[in-house]
C-alpha cells in the first residue's frame, strides 16, 4: 500500500530522528526478557521481586511528572496511598476481584491527581514543594483519623483478595503476584512509552524546558501538565492497588513522606527522564535495602540519607550519565543494532 | 455552639495567648530559614536538623550534667551556629548554585542521617526536660489563664525578633546582607565579602534554630523525627511570610501558631489537618506569599 508508506519514506529528517527514538532497541527487549526470567531464576525471590516490579511502577509514575515535565513532587506517595487505601477497601467492602479492584484504585487516585494538578500549576517549585507535601500530609491525616474505616495506625487488616479474573490465586511465596504485577507494569510501560514518545509527550519536554517558550509556540502547558499529572497520579494509584492486593495489607507508610521520598531516591539512582530510570533504580534501591537490613534494620534511614547526599555530592548526572553511557556501549555491542 | 457567656471568652483568650507563644516561637525556629530558603533562593529542608540539635544539646545538659536551664539556652545558640557554619563550608557552599532538585535531594538526605544518628545516640523516645521551678506555673489577669513559661517565650522572642528587625534594616552588617542577596555579584564588585556574609548569616540562622529547638522541647516535645515533622511549618513561615524583611514571617508565625493551636483545642478530631488545608489554601490564592511585595525572587 503506498499511500500508507509513502510519508515515512519521504519524512523529514527531525520526523525520521524522533521515529528513530521510539524504535524498540535490542537491549530494552532483553531488560524486560530478564524480567521474566527472573521468574524461573530465582523462585525463592518472587516476593521481593514482586516488591521490584511495584516500586519501580511507583517510581515509573514520578518520573512522568518530573522527569518529562519538570515538576519536582515531595509528596508523590499520596496518590499510591490512595491506591493502596482504595484497593483495600474496595475489596473489603464490594469486590474480592483483583482487576476489578485494580480498574476501581486507578480511577480514584486519577480523580485525585486530576484535582490536585489544578494546584501544581501556579507558584514556583519551592511552592509546588510545598502543595505537594502538603496534599499528601492531608491524606495521610485523614488515613489517620478515620480509623474506623482505614484502620488508623495500625494499618487495615482483613483485606481478602480473590483470584485474579477467579482463576490464579494468590499463593503464599508471591508467584503469581510477580506476574501479576510484571503484567501490568509491562502494561503501564508499554503506554508511558507511548505517551512519552507522542507528540503530546514531546511537547510536554518542551514545558519543562521553557514553559514561556512553549506557550509562545502554542503549547498550552496548563492543560498539559494537568493530563500527565494525572496520569501520573493513576500510575501511582496502581502501584498502590497492586501492594494491597499482593500484601492484603494496607499501613500508613503507604502515605508517608519516607515514602515519597524513597521514589525520588529510586528515580535518582537510575536517572530520571528516560523512563528505564525508576525501574532500574527500584532494582538497585530493593536489593540494597535488603542487603542493608539484614545487617541493621533500623538504621535503614541513615543509610538513604547518606546515599542521598553522596549522590548529589559527586553528581546525579555524572552518575547516571555513566550508567547511561554504560547501557549505551552494551547497545554498540549487539549485533543487528540500527542507528 | 458558642454562647457568649464570660468563660468561653475567657478561655479563647487563653487560647490565643497560647497561640501568640508557640508563633513566636515557630518564628525563632524558622527566622534563619527566611534568609537561607527566602533571600538566598537555597532549598534548605534541613533546617529542623538544627533546632533539633539545640534542644538535644540542652536535654543532654540538663539532665546528664545539671546545667541550669537559662545558662542552657545560650550554648544550644552557640553550638548549633558553630555547628551551622562548619556545615555551610562544608557541605552546603557546592550546592548553592545546583538546580532545586539537587538542593531537596542533598537536605532529605542530611534531615535522614540527622534522625537515624540521633535515633542511635538517644533512642526513639520523646525527651523531656524539667523547667526551673520560676517558669513554671500559671497565673491569672483578668480571667485569663497565662502560663509563665509562655509568657517567657513571648518576651525572649520578642525580643530576638525586634533584634533582627534592627540588624537587617539598620546595621551595616544588615544592608551588606540585603546586597548580596539582591545580586551577589555587583556585591561582590563593591566589595562586599559575600560569602563571609552567607557564611555569618547561615550560622546565627542555624544558631537561633538550635536556640528555638531548646525553647521548643517543652512546648511541642523533642524526639528524633523532629526535623520531618516540622519541615512543613518552616516552609509555611517563609513561604506564606514572603521574604520583604522580618515582618512578613513574624505575622505568618503567629498566624501560623494560633492556627494551629485554636485548631487542636477546638477541632481535635481535625489534628494537624487544618494547618495544611489553610496553607494549600493561601499558596492557592497568593502563590508568592501573603506578605511578599511583587516580583521577589
Amino acid at each position: 500500500m503506498p499511500d500508507t508508506t509513502q510519508p515515512l519514506a519521504t519524512a523529514s529528517a527531525p520526523a525520521h530522528f524522533l521515529l528513530g527514538k521510539s524504535r524498540w532497541r535490542p537491549a530494552e527487549i532483553v531488560f524486560w526478557a530478564l524480567a521474566l526470567a527472573a521468574y524461573f531464576a530465582f523462585p525463592r525471590r518472587h516476593l521481593l521481586l514482586n516488591e521490584i516490579a511495584i516500586l519501580g511502577l511507583f517510581a515509573l509514575s514520578l518520573d512522568l511528572i518530573l522527569g518529562y515535565t519538570g515538576i519536582v513532587s515531595l509528596g508523590h506517595a499520596a496518590f499510591f496511598g490512595a491506591g493502596a487505601y482504595a484497593a483495600g477497601l474496595f475489596a473489603k467492602h464490594v469486590f474480592g476481584e483483583p482487576v476489578t479492584g485494580l480498574v476501581f484504585s486507578i480511577g480514584i487516585s486519577a480523580i485525585l491527581g486530576f484535582l490536585s494538578s489544578f494546584l501544581v500549576l501556579r507558584g514556583t517549585d519551592l511552592t509546588r514543594l510545598m502543595v505537594t507535601l502538603g496534599v499528601a500530609l492531608v491524606l495521610y491525616e485523614l488515613a489517620n483519623r478515620l480509623d474506623w474505616i482505614t484502620g488508623g495506625s495500625d494499618g487495615m487488616l482483613g483485606v481478602k483478595i480473590d483470584p485474579i479474573l477467579g482463576f490464579f490465586p494468590f499463593t503464599f511465596r508471591g508467584s503469581t503476584a510477580y506476574l501479576y504485577s510484571l503484567t501490568v507494569l509491562f502494561l503501564a510501560f508499554l503506554l508511558a512509552r507511548r505517551v512519552v514518545h507522542s507528540p503530546f509527550g514531546l511537547s510536554l519536554r518542551a514545558v519543562k524546558d521553557n514553559r514561556l517558550r512553549a506557550s509562545s509556540i502554542g503549547i498550552a502547558p496548563a492543560r498539559r501538565i494537568v493530563a500527565i499529572y494525572t496520569l501520573a497520579a493513576a500510575y501511582a494509584g496502581a502501584a498502590g492497588a497492586l501492594a494491597t492486593q499482593t500484601t492484603q495489607f494496607v499501613s500508613l507508610e503507604t502515605l508517608d513522606f519516607t515514602h515519597s521520598a524513597d521514589a525520588l531516591l529510586v528515580l535518582v539512582i537510575g536517572g530520571a527522564g528516560y523512563l528505564y530510570g525508576g525501574l532500574l533504580g527500584a532494582i538497585v534501591f530493593k536489593l540494597l535495602k535488603d542487603a542493608l537490613s539484614v545487617a541493621s534494620p533500623a538504621y535503614w534511614l541513615f543509610w538513604m540519607g547518606l546515599f542521598l547526599v553522596v549522590l548529589v555530592l559527586i553528581g546525579r548526572e555524572r552518575l547516571t550519565g555513566g550508567g547511561r553511557a554504560l547501557l549505551d556501549a552494551v547497545v554498540a555491542r549487539m549485533p543487528g543494532r540500527r542507528r | 455552639m458558642w454562647g457568649w457567656n464570660d468563660r468561653r471568652v475567657v478561655s479563647v483568650l487563653t487560647i490565643l495567648f497560647d497561640g501568640v507563644a508557640y508563633g513566636m516561637l515557630l518564628f525563632v525556629l524558622a527566622c534563619g530559614l527566611v534568609v537561607t530558603l527566602g533571600l538566598m533562593n537555597f532549598v534548605n529542608l534541613a533546617h529542623g536538623a538544627f533546632a533539633m540539635a539545640g534542644g538535644y544539646l540542652t536535654v543532654i545538659l540538663m539532665t546528664r550534667y545539671g546545667v541550669p536551664f537559662l545558662v542552657c539556652l545560650p550554648i544550644a545558640f552557640v553550638a548549633t551556629a558553630s555547628l551551622g557554619a562548619v556545615v555551610e563550608r562544608t557541605l552546603y557552599v557546592p550546592m548553592y548554585d545546583r538546580s532545586h532538585l539537587d538542593q531537596v535531594l542533598f537536605t532529605i538526605g542530611l534531615v535522614f542521617i540527622s534522625v537515624a544518628i540521633v535515633h542511635f545516640l538517644m533512642g526513639s523516645q520523646a525527651q523531656v526536660i524539667r523547667l526551673p521551678s520560676y517558669l513554671q506555673g500559671r497565673f491569672e489577669i483578668f480571667g485569663v489563664g497565662i502560663g509563665v513559661y509562655r509568657l517567657f517565650l513571648i518576651a525572649v522572642c520578642g525580643v530576638l525578633a525586634l533584634l533582627l528587625q534592627w540588624v537587617l534594616a539598620a546595621t551595616r552588617f544588615g544592608s551588606q546582607l540585603r546586597a548580596a542577596v539582591d545580586d551577589a555579584r555587583v556585591a561582590r564588585g563593591l566589595g562586599i565579602r559575600v560569602s563571609w556574609i552567607f557564611a555569618l548569616t547561615f550560622a546565627f540562622g542555624s544558631g537561633l534554630a538550635g536556640l528555638g529547638g531548646a525553647l521548643a522541647a517543652e512546648i511541642v516535645g523533642l524526639d528524633p523525627t523532629f526535623p520531618l515533622k516540622f519541615m512543613l511549618y518552616f516552609l509555611v513561615v517563609v513561604t506564606v511570610g514572603g521574604t520583604s524583611g522580618m515582618t512578613g514571617p513574624l505575622l505568618a508565625a503567629l498566624l501560623l501558631g494560633m492556627t494551629d493551636v485554636m485548631g487542636k483545642y477546638l477541632f481535635p478530631k481535625f489534628g494537624a489537618f487544618i494547618i495544611y488545608a489553610v496553607m494549600i489554601a493561601v499558596l492557592m490564592i497568593r502563590p508568592s506569599g501573603l506578605f511578599s511585595r511583587i516580583g521577589t525572587r
